[in-house]
């Protein structure tokens, strides 16, 4: 592939990344580093988990962004800096024009109620002491806010915007489904009229008969409330479905970044490729299977000693000695859209068309997997 | 333990409070409540809480019920010793010492020539205080301390742990020996004030570890993310779902401690005589126990029910909390 020369980032990548006209939250060079201390018998940091490292992301009034990427990754921990559960190690939060990264809890709060949070876990999102409308009212009471028509009014409109009963005020959490539960959730994060909900994996936890109603349902508030989202899954069809823009983590980093188009249809980095060819397709092509196969070997590379060079080169097809050495920048290399960036030394082409014969790095594993087949 | 009864109504109340500490059961039961369904628009719903699940558990339990009865009788004398008994724990008539039961004194008299009936009722009042004392200032003083090193962490953290392992280390009997006989004061008071300083680190580990477990969840991130502030979080999510286990804990420990101070007494170092205390009538009954075991046999036989009710009365309260451990 010496045709795709890589272009020198001509732009800041978070600018180059957000066609979006207002860009509402900036992430540059994000870094969360959890450290690892042992040794005895004076304990001492012997090490570090670099669960994010040097993340740069940036979200539109309004849009919907997809982080996906492997368990592991780092999305979640992204979710959490950027709702600032945890304290970034390095990098900048910028939301509204404001840097949230190292702010307090008190000047936090202003920016509080625009950003919250949906959680991927229903059943331990809520608290099972608290009654519904004791949990939709809370985020109203923290911030002292006293909609028109009382709280309990409000609770009551935010039951039925998500399709629950108002009547089920008084009930307890543990007399709800699943997906009743992640509703109540939702209702939550809507309690404050928000500008942007990290949605961290909301579906995941649920099953597949619910995901439908709650992803919908978030289709829906974003569609009528305008809220932008960062939307974290690992289910593609999910966030396909869901965002417009999509952000592709592998080990803490983002590798590929672009619209849903250019994502789905002309990827360029190969970890990409070996994410989408992973996804099951429902219809089969009896006669030919019209799209790629790329089968990984090995698990992810622990985000305690990350490879040099380009983090997925240990599992890349196309990993040359360059990979080790230089890391790849997040750029937008030639061929690509406006918009759509690559962090690849070797991009493939962007099309996920069958490529005439599998890549296969793990020869056991096919083998296995044609001898199921025969 | 004895088997609970099996009621239709019972186990959907257990699945419910399953629901709320072991939550996959719950599924199950709630799925077919359709939002918006004709169960919204039913009687106006009573709000079921684990506590509430709790009591409708406890009600139909026969040890509770049992337990509980006891407890309460035992409270009633110790309060009100007077409503059952006429005479007073220290009027004593040496002519009828070790004398069997006679008109007045169903369990006859002791060494002393006292009334061992009088003296067992009134020796109720002594242990009650002591153990529910003894279990308040544990509790408050263990779970304060252990919620805020939990909740904290870090250094706090290491702090009381080491703290409590040290507490750990000594041996309460001797302690207790060792403290208690330097003390002049006939009270309980000085008891109390022992059992709260070597007790403490028993529930501060409970609460310490229950926080820990309870503010890892994600409504406490939820509530952080709202912006809550520390004293929210503890006060409004962690205490209310990490209170359970010091509750079961410290209802146990309560029956430990009637104990502990009927064995100081009897040592010599809790309460001293003209105090009356089951231990010291132990104490004072055992050299004639081949002459008048009566004298032995009714405190002891009083003092073991007393921690015995306690302590069921603690397994009951952790079966209906924890469903979990059925």
């Amino acid at each position: 592939m010496s045709d795709n020369l890589t272009l020198p980032a001509q732009q800041g990548s978070a600018d180059a990344s957000s066609p979006s006209p207002e860009t509402l939250l900036t992430v540059e060079g994000l870094t969360k580093h959890f450290p690892i201390y042992g040794g005895f018998p004076i304990r001492r940091k012997v090490g570090a988990v670099q669960a994010v490292d040097g993340v740069d992301l940036s979200v539109g009034v309004g849009e919907s962004v997809g982080l996906v990427g492997e368990s592991g990754c780092g999305k979640s921990t992204t979710g959490r800096l950027i709702t600032r559960l945890l304290e970034p190690t390095a990098g900048r939060i910028t939301y509204a024009g404001q840097d949230i990264t190292h702010a307090t809890r008190r000047q936090l709060a202003p920016v509080r109620s625009e950003i919250q949070m949906i959680f991927q876990d229903p059943y331990s999102s809520l608290n099972p002491r608290q009654t519904v409308g004791t949990i939709i009212k809370s985020p109203m009471e923290v911030n002292g806010i006293e909609p028109a028509g009382g709280r309990e009014k409000k609770v009551r409109e935010l039951l039925e915007l998500v399709g629950l009963n108002p009547e089920h005020y008084n009930r307890f959490p543990h007399e709800f489904s699943g997906g009743q539960r992640q509703r109540i959730g939702v209702a939550r994060a809507l309690a404050l009229n928000p500008k942007l909900i990290i949605a961290d994996e909301p579906v995941s936890a649920l099953d597949v008969s619910i995901q439908a109603q709650v992803v919908n349902l978030l289709q829906k508030v974003q569609d009528e409330l305008g809220i932008a989202f960062v939307f974290i899954a690992h289910d593609l069809a999910i966030v396909r479905h869901f965002s417009q823009r999509i952000a592709v983590m592998y080990l803490g980093k983002v590798v590929e970044v672009g619209d849903r188009d250019s994502i789905y249809n002309r990827p360029r980095h190969p970890y990409t490729h070996a994410l989408l060819s992973a996804v099951p397709e429902v219809e089969i092509d009896a006669e030919e299977d019209s799209r790629e196969r790329i089968r990984l070997s090995g698990d992810v590379p622990s985000p305690i000693h990350p490879p040099s060079g380009c983090r997925f080169r240990t599992r890349c097809w196309k990993a040359q000695d360059k990979c080790a050495t230089e890391e790849p920048p997040l750029v937008q290399i030639s061929g690509n859209r406006g918009g759509h960036l690559t962090a690849c030394h070797f991009p493939e082409d962007p099309t996920t068309e069958d490529r005439g014969e599998d890549i296969v790095l793990d020869p056991a594993l096919a083998a296995l997997e044609d001898d199921a087949a025969k | 333990m004895p088997e609970q009864p099996y009621e239709p109504e019972g186990a959907i109340a257990g699945t419910g409070m399953g629901g709320a500490m072991d939550l996959g059961a719950s599924e199950a039961v709630t799925l077919e409540k359709t939002p918006g369904g004709p169960d919204g628009t039913g009687p106006a719903e009573k709000p079921r809480s684990l506590w509430s699940d709790a009591w409708r558990d406890l009600r139909r339990n026969p040890v509770f019920i049992l337990s509980a009865l006891v407890i309460l009788f035992l409270v009633f004398i110790s309060l009100w010793p007077g409503a059952i008994t006429s005479g007073s724990p220290l009027t004593c008539d040496l002519a009828k010492a070790q004398q069997g039961s006679g008109p007045g004194a169903p369990f006859g008299y002791n060494g002393q020539g006292c009334n061992v009936y009088t003296r067992t009722v009134y020796g109720a009042r002594t242990s009650v205080t002591v153990g529910v004392l003894a279990t308040l200032g544990v509790a408050v003083l263990g779970s304060v301390l252990g919620g805020l090193a939990g909740f904290f962490g870090r250094s706090w953290d290491s702090l009381l742990s080491r703290t409590t392992d040290i507490f750990f280390a000594i041996p309460v009997v001797l302690g207790g020996l060792v403290l208690l006989s330097v003390v002049t004061s006939n009270t309980v008071w000085p008891v109390i004030g022992f059992m709260v300083l070597l007790g403490w680190p028993q529930i501060s580990r409970i609460a310490r570890g229950s926080v820990i477990t309870a503010k890892q969840n994600d409504y406490v991130q939820a509530a952080r993310a709202l912006g809550a502030s520390n004293s929210r979080l503890l006060l409004r999510h962690i205490a209310p779902n990490a209170v359970a286990p010091v509750i079961v804990v410290a209802t146990i420990a309560l029956g430990t401690y009637i104990a502990l101070e009927a064995t100081l007494s009897y040592l010599g170092v809790g309460l001293k005589p003209p105090s009356v205390s089951w231990g010291i009538d132990i104490s004072a009954a055992s050299p004639y126990i081949r002459n008048a075991p009566h004298a032995l046999l009714w405190p002891s036989g009083a003092l073991a029910i007393t921690v015995l009710a306690f302590i069921m009365l603690g397994d009951a309260v952790r079966d209906a909390l924890d469903p979990k451990l059925r």
